[in-house]
């Protein structure tokens, strides 16, 4: 979904840079920009499909998809997460692993019943 | 006694400890949304078929929404871009911009949240229900006495489940409709009582309301009175602006995820 | 000998620049002293936040005892007047509810809701974590302060603030929160006070300032390490703080998108977790309907398991210390030590619902958390294991620190392996919500964690004040707690396996054999006389505690001078001046050796401090 454009990272490096890599810097941005706004267009348009021939678990799973791509642009270039150090990596990781399971487990406690339990 | 790796980064890790710090603090806020999110799925599995609101928000004013903090993130990085390189006019720019971009998502979202607020579903003594948006209520409306009268511009339907899922209904009419109060049974606009939906959409987008004013109000400060660190300690000015930055962009993150979850399924 | 200024962090030169922010009071060209208020109260300085934290949580475990004892009381005589003058007292503070002194079913309720909220989160949490870390850690890795002191002190404030809430919500109309320190829904929305609103508002206040400080903590240990202080050089103190400040960021804040929510219900009228169909009083909520209860309760124990782990962690990181230092030898299984209690930080996040067995749960997801919790069994038993092989061989010196220290294992031991048959679903189906569990986490934080906390200030007081606490009056402290303890919960496994319930207002004399003579499983005559014994037992409990009250107070002035490393141990936090200056240490730390060098064959002294440069050996003796 996202266009995948070769972004370079953030010039850490460049403190002394000249206007004319700040300018080039500010193209870059202006892509990721673009991109930020074919993902969104993308989930609206998604989500106005036809509900007869396509499932609503359907539309939702790809319209999450493809936030989770736009959080990924986000994460990835804008808050220079791609280039950061393995120690924020790592403590993000443990973090998505809680997420997931905080999500997962609940959802799972709440579908398994004894057998027989009747709902209203 | 100064602290060391302030501003410089401690080899071994290769960060300075702000840096570390709001890492952190974005950890724990991934997980207080996490908890909400978890909730709307949770509710929302739950919920009784036909009951669950659909297109019940203005995708239009979502997706500015959406624009409007996309450019905020775009102009944030560009304001710490600047700051490295010198340049502190185009700092100043591009946080204005910021700010100002800020301004205008909340002022969006007032006008959604007053929206809601004049949306009223009336259940009517013949067993119909109307559904509308205030239009006007006379002076003498009193609901328990049954006086005055109550003008919305909205429709009457026979099933109230028509009133959820507006996605599937083409063409739906309104029209100026006014109600004589006693014909009305009850009434309740669409606060967040009046049911989960609204209930997990005020409270979510409220949370992340509080941390759009919450940002803007450490980005307005160091735009404007912190901004004298420049001259005395740039590189640790700039450290600032690059954390609240990271901070900034993790808000942007949640609306990217709450704008699909509310506005589009 | 400086040789290693070369690796000495690169403090930015304060010369030049202008501005810092206020914490820059010692720099060489600016002689002020700050005033009473800006040192000791309004402070950003590690050490003194550390004894603010510590002193206001002692306040407040002191505080919830007394709810305690008040409702031992009750228990033990319901329905009478509170004796010696209590029960007048309470009936002028607090009014109808305590009307003629009795303790009304209202304010015991109240009482017990109010004495889990503050003994976990504005006792235990803050003295162990807050208190202990805040001073300690920073002494331990050789560093400055905190990382971030100015939002250190802000947590404080956080705490304090959040604290008052909690503590007025026993003045206002109606009183304190009722509906137990898990608060679930809809109860917590159906009682008709703001005592609930008030619990909530103090939730927020006090989930904030522990995950500032979880921030600060983890911030710290991971950049202000000393030069040579690598991860496995760490005491264990540091580690077992390190863990526990991650599980406080990442498991607080669902509790606290639940707490917003649940207020949102108390305040809004919404339905996140009130169901379609609530009736309270016998009419129909006047609600949406669709919430969930079960949502709350999920989100609540998401915090409260990894919560209790909080609890239990530091003071197993203050019993490593002393036990090392007091038996003058290393501690055993250092990497078993630092592996266990990373999985056990990792695993407390995935055993949750075991509080929750009784909702109703299938029997798959079931069997994961039992799985997931019998599993985190064992690295407990890891840490407790080297904790008891590291007395073997050692050169045991026995003072107040090392007998409370001793006493913990054991008793954690009981608390542990207690816990086990409620870890089990189909023994849990018996013992859930009986007077069993509460004997049980009794255990663990009782006697288990508080003395371990009680072990750190006998250990630390000489850091702090440069005198020793009396030691007489340190044993008499610890044997009549020790006793005392036992004599008060050891019962309570007895009551719950009889089928006696929590939170019952009357004692269970309702549900006893003397109220309904014939009937099946009625609590028999000798689990009701046991409230006595328990009550003789807490008051008792309570008085033992005066010694150690005074003792605090008397020592600051009369105690045994004690110099800088009193108790002769090898880690950082006790090779600085007595008390520590502001920047704690006088010259750059640079760690040249791990962190329980006791007892090294060839030192011509049993303990080898971390910093020590050069080492004295002794010429090789003889061969035995």
């Amino acid at each position: 979904m996202s266009d995948t454009k070769k972004i370079q990272n953030a010039p850490h490096k460049a403190a002394d840079a000249h206007a004319v890599d700040f300018g080039a810097y500010v193209r870059r941005c202006f892509y990721i920009f673009i991109a930020i706004l074919a993902a969104v267009s993308l989930m609206i348009w998604i989500s106005y499909l036809p509900g007869a021939q396509y499932s609503w678990m359907f539309k939702v799973s790809f319209i999450l998809l493809v936030a989770a791509c736009n959080a990924f642009l986000v994460a990835g270039y804008l808050m220079h997460l791609i280039s950061e150090k393995k120690m924020i990596y790592t403590l993000l990781a443990f973090t998505v692993f809680f997420f997931i399971g905080l999500f997962g487990l609940t959802v799972w406690a709440m579908h398994d019943f004894p057998s027989g339990t009747v709902m209203h | 006694m100064d602290i060391p790796y302030t501003v410089e980064a401690r080899p071994d890790t290769g960060i300075y400890n702000a840096k570390v710090g709001i890492w952190l603090f974005l950890a724990s806020e991934v997980m207080l949304f996490g908890g909400l999110f978890s909730a709307y799925v949770l509710l929302r599995v739950g919920a009784d078929q036909g009951y669950w609101p659909h297109g019940w928000l203005d995708v239009r004013l979502g997706t500015a929404n959406t624009i409007i903090l996309a450019l905020s993130a775009i102009t944030t990085l560009l304001a710490w871009a600047a700051c490295k390189v010198g340049d502190f006019k185009k700092f100043k720019l591009f946080h204005a911009c910021t700010l100002l971009l800020a301004l205008c998502f909340l002022g969006i979202k007032s006008y959604e949240y007053h929206d809601k607020w004049i949306h009223y579903e009336l259940k009517l003594s013949d067993g119909t229900f109307a559904d509308g948006h205030l239009v006007e209520k006379s002076s003498d409306f009193d609901l328990a006495k049954k006086t005055g009268t109550f003008t919305i511009h909205g429709r009457i339907v026979n099933d109230e489940t028509l009133l959820y899922d507006l996605r599937s209904q083409k063409d739906i009419q309104l029209k100026e409709i006014t109600l004589n109060a006693s014909d009305i049974v009850s009434m309740e606009n669409y606060g967040p009582w009046h049911n989960t939906y609204l209930a997990l959409y005020f409270t979510m987008t409220g949370l992340h309301a509080l941390h759009i004013i919450g940002g803007s109000i450490v980005i307005g400060f160091l735009w404007g009175p912190g901004s004298k660190m420049w001259k005395t300690d740039r590189e640790r000015y700039t450290n600032r602006i690059e954390v609240s930055g990271l901070f900034w962009h993790f808000v942007d993150l949640v609306w990217i995820f709450l704008f699909p979850v509310l506005y589009l399924t | 000998m400086d040789a290693n200024v070369n690796q000495f962090p690169p403090y930015r030169e304060a010369e030049a620049h202008g501005h810092h922010g206020h914490d820059d009071h010692d720099h060489g060209h600016e002689h002020h002293e700050p005033s009473f208020w800006h040192r000791y109260v309004f402070s950003s300085d590690h050490k003194i936040i550390g004894i603010q934290y510590g002193f206001t949580a002692l306040c407040f475990m002191l505080f919830g005892f007394f709810l305690m004892l008040l409702m031992r009381w009750q228990i033990a005589h319901p329905s009478q007047p509170v004796p010696l003058g209590l029960g007048w007292i309470l009936e002028k503070l607090l009014g109808n509810p305590a009307a003629g002194g009795i303790i009304s079913p209202e304010l015991y309720n109240s009482f017990g809701a109010m004495h889990g909220t503050i003994m976990v989160f504005l006792a235990i949490v803050p003295l162990a974590f807050a208190a202990f870390g805040n001073y300690v850690v920073p002494l331990m890795i050789g560093a400055p302060d905190m990382a971030f002191p100015r939002v250190n002190m802000a947590s404080y404030q956080a705490y304090f603030l959040g604290g008052t809430v909690m503590f007025v919500s026993f003045f206002i109309p109606g009183g304190a929160a009722q509906a137990g320190w898990t608060s679930y829904s809809p109860l917590a929305t159906s009682v008709p006070t703001h005592g609930q609103l008030f619990w909530i508002l103090g939730m927020v206040l006090l989930i904030n300032s522990s995950l500032l400080g979880a921030v600060n903590f983890i911030a710290t240990i991971i950049q202000l390490r000393a030069p040579g202080m690598t991860w496995m050089r760490m005491p264990f103190f540091v580690w077992a703080q390190f863990v526990t400040a991650f599980l406080l960021l990442l498991a607080f804040p669902p509790l606290e998108a639940a707490s917003v929510m649940q207020l949102m219900d108390n305040v809004a009228h919404t339905s996140f977790f009130l169901p379609t169909g609530l009736a309270t009083g016998g009419n129909l909520a006047h609600i949406s309907g669709g919430g969930s209860p079960l949502l709350w309760q999920h989100l609540f124990w998401f915090l409260g398991h990894p919560e209790v782990y909080v609890l239990i962690l530091p003071a197993m990181g203050i019993v490593c210390e002393i036990i090392a230092c007091n038996s003058r030898r290393p501690i055993w299984g250092y990497k078993s030590l630092v592996y266990s209690v990373l999985l056990i930080g990792f695993l407390s996040f995935i055993v949750w619902a075991h509080h929750m067995y009784l909702t109703g749960m299938g029997t798959k997801i079931s069997e994961f958390f039992q799985a997931t919790t019998m599993i985190i069994s064992i690295p407990s038993v890891i840490i407790l294991t080297c904790l008891f092989i590291s007395l073997w061989g050692g050169s045991i010196r026995i003072n107040t620190p090392m007998l409370f220290a001793l006493a913990f294992l054991p008793m954690f031991g009981i608390g542990g392996l207690t816990g086990l048959p409620l870890g089990f679903n189909a023994s849990d189906l018996y013992l859930h919500d009986t007077y069993y569990v509460i004997a049980h986490f009794h255990y663990v934080v009782a006697p288990g964690t508080i003395f371990g906390l009680f072990a750190g200030i006998y250990f630390w007081y000489p850091k702090m004040t440069g005198r020793k606490m009396n030691e007489f009056w340190g044993s008499v402290h610890f044997w009549t707690s020790l006793i005392f303890m036992n004599l008060v919960f050891m019962p309570m496994f007895v009551q719950g396996m009889k089928g006696m319930l929590r939170r019952m207002a009357d004692g269970g004399a309702n549900y006893s054999a003397a109220h309904v003579p014939g009937a099946i499983d009625a609590l028999p005559a000798y689990t009701m006389e046991l409230h006595q014994w328990i009550l003789v037992a807490a008051v008792c409990l309570g008085i033992a505690q005066i010694p150690f009250i005074i003792n605090i107070f008397w020592s600051m002035k009369h105690g045994e001078k004690a110099g800088d490393n009193p108790w002769e141990a090898t880690t950082i936090d006790w090779q600085t001046p007595t008390p520590p200056p502001h920047g704690n240490f006088t010259k750059p730390v640079q760690v040249y050796r791990g962190p329980y060098e006791y007892s090294v064959p060839g030192h011509a002294t049993d303990f080898t401090p971390q910093n020590e440069p050069e080492v004295v050996t002794t010429v090789p003796s003889h061969a035995h």
